[in-house]
C-alpha cells in the first residue's frame, strides 16, 4: 500500500514537472506547479512529517502559486517565444543536467541506505517542531522573521510605480 | 521501504528545476524552476529527517520555505517593474547591465 502510494506520487511529481519544463503557456506551467507542490506534500504525509505537509499545503500550494498566477495572469503574456537562431544552450543544459543527476543518482546508490524503522511516536507532530523553533533555533527564527519584512518592504518598493 | 528511493525522486526534481532554468526564457517560469529545485531539497531534509527521527532537519524546512516565500515575492516584483520597462518578460530581451 505504502509502496503504491509512493509510486503514484512519484509518477505525478515527476509528469507535472516535466510539464512546467515543456508547455510554453505560462498558465499550464503554474497549474502543473501546483499539482507538483501537492504531490511533494503527499510526500511528506508517507514520511510522516504531517506539520510540514499541511506547511506545503498552505504555503507553497497556496500562497506562492496564488502570487505566481495573479503575477502571470496581470502581465497577460501569451505564449514563450523561441529564439529562431540556434543556441548551444539548447542542446547543452539537457546533458550537462543529464550529467548532474547521474552524478547524484551514483552518490546515491554508492551509500548504504539507512533504513526509515519506526519514527519516534511525536515525529513531525507542531507540539515538537514548536517546541525546537523557540528554543534551540530562536534565534534564526528572529532572523528569518526580519527576513520576511525586508522582503515584503523590498517588494511593495519594487512593484510600486511612484513612491 | 528503501529510503533511497525518495532521494531519487528529489534528485531527478532538482535537475528538471535546473533544466527549466537553464532552458526557459520566461522570467516566471525560470522562477518556477527555481521553486522546483527547493522543493527537490526539500524532500530530501525530510527524508533524512525521517531516517534519523529528529526534528532538525524539518525545522531546516521550514526556514526554506520561508526563504521561498520571500524570493517568490521579491523575484515577482522585479518581474512586474522589469515588464512596466521593457514590456517583455524575455530574459534575453532583459540585459540592460550588460555593457
Amino acid at each position: 500500500m505504502e509502496m503504491l502510494a509512493f509510486f503514484v506520487l512519484a509518477v505525478l511529481a515527476v509528469a507535472s514537472a516535466l510539464v512546467v519544463l515543456t508547455r510554453r503557456n505560462e498558465v499550464v506551467c503554474a497549474l502543473a506547479l501546483a499539482s507538483n507542490l501537492v504531490s511533494i506534500a503527499g510526500f511528506y504525509f508517507l514520511l510522516g512529517a504531517q506539520f510540514i505537509g499541511f506547511l506545503q499545503i498552505i504555503v507553497y500550494a497556496g500562497a506562492i502559486m496564488v502570487l505566481i498566477v495573479f503575477v502571470v495572469m496581470l502581465l497577460n503574456l501569451g505564449e514563450e517565444r523561441y529564439p529562431e537562431r540556434g543556441r548551444a544552450q539548447k542542446w547543452l543544459a539537457p546533458i550537462l543536467s543529464l550529467i548532474f543527476a547521474v552524478i547524484l543518482a551514483a552518490v546515491l546508490w554508492k551509500t548504504e541506505p539507512l533504513g526509515l524503522g519506526e519514527p519516534p511516536p511525536d515525529f513531525g507532530t507542531v507540539a515538537v517542531l514548536g517546541r525546537e523553533l523557540f528554543t534551540r533555533f530562536f534565534y534564526p527564527f528572529e532572523v528569518i522573521s526580519l527576513l520576511l519584512v525586508a522582503a515584503m518592504i523590498g517588494a511593495v518598493l519594487l512593484a510600486k510605480r511612484r513612491i | 521501504m528503501n529510503p533511497n528511493l525518495f532521494l531519487l525522486v528529489s534528485v531527478i526534481l532538482f535537475a528538471l528545476g535546473v533544466l527549466v532554468v537553464l532552458t526557459r526564457r520566461g522570467a516566471i517560469v525560470i522562477l518556477m524552476g527555481v521553486e522546483l529545485m527547493l522543493n527537490g531539497a526539500n524532500l530530501a531534509f525530510i527524508t533524512f529527517a525521517r531516517q534519523y527521527g529528529t526534528p532538525e532537519a524539518q525545522i531546516y524546512v521550514f526556514f526554506v520555505m520561508t526563504l521561498a516565500a520571500a524570493e517568490a515575492a521579491v523575484g515577482l516584483a522585479i518581474v512586474l517593474a522589469l515588464f512596466r520597462l521593457k514590456e517583455t518578460t524575455d530574459v534575453d530581451e532583459i540585459s540592460l547591465m550588460k555593457w
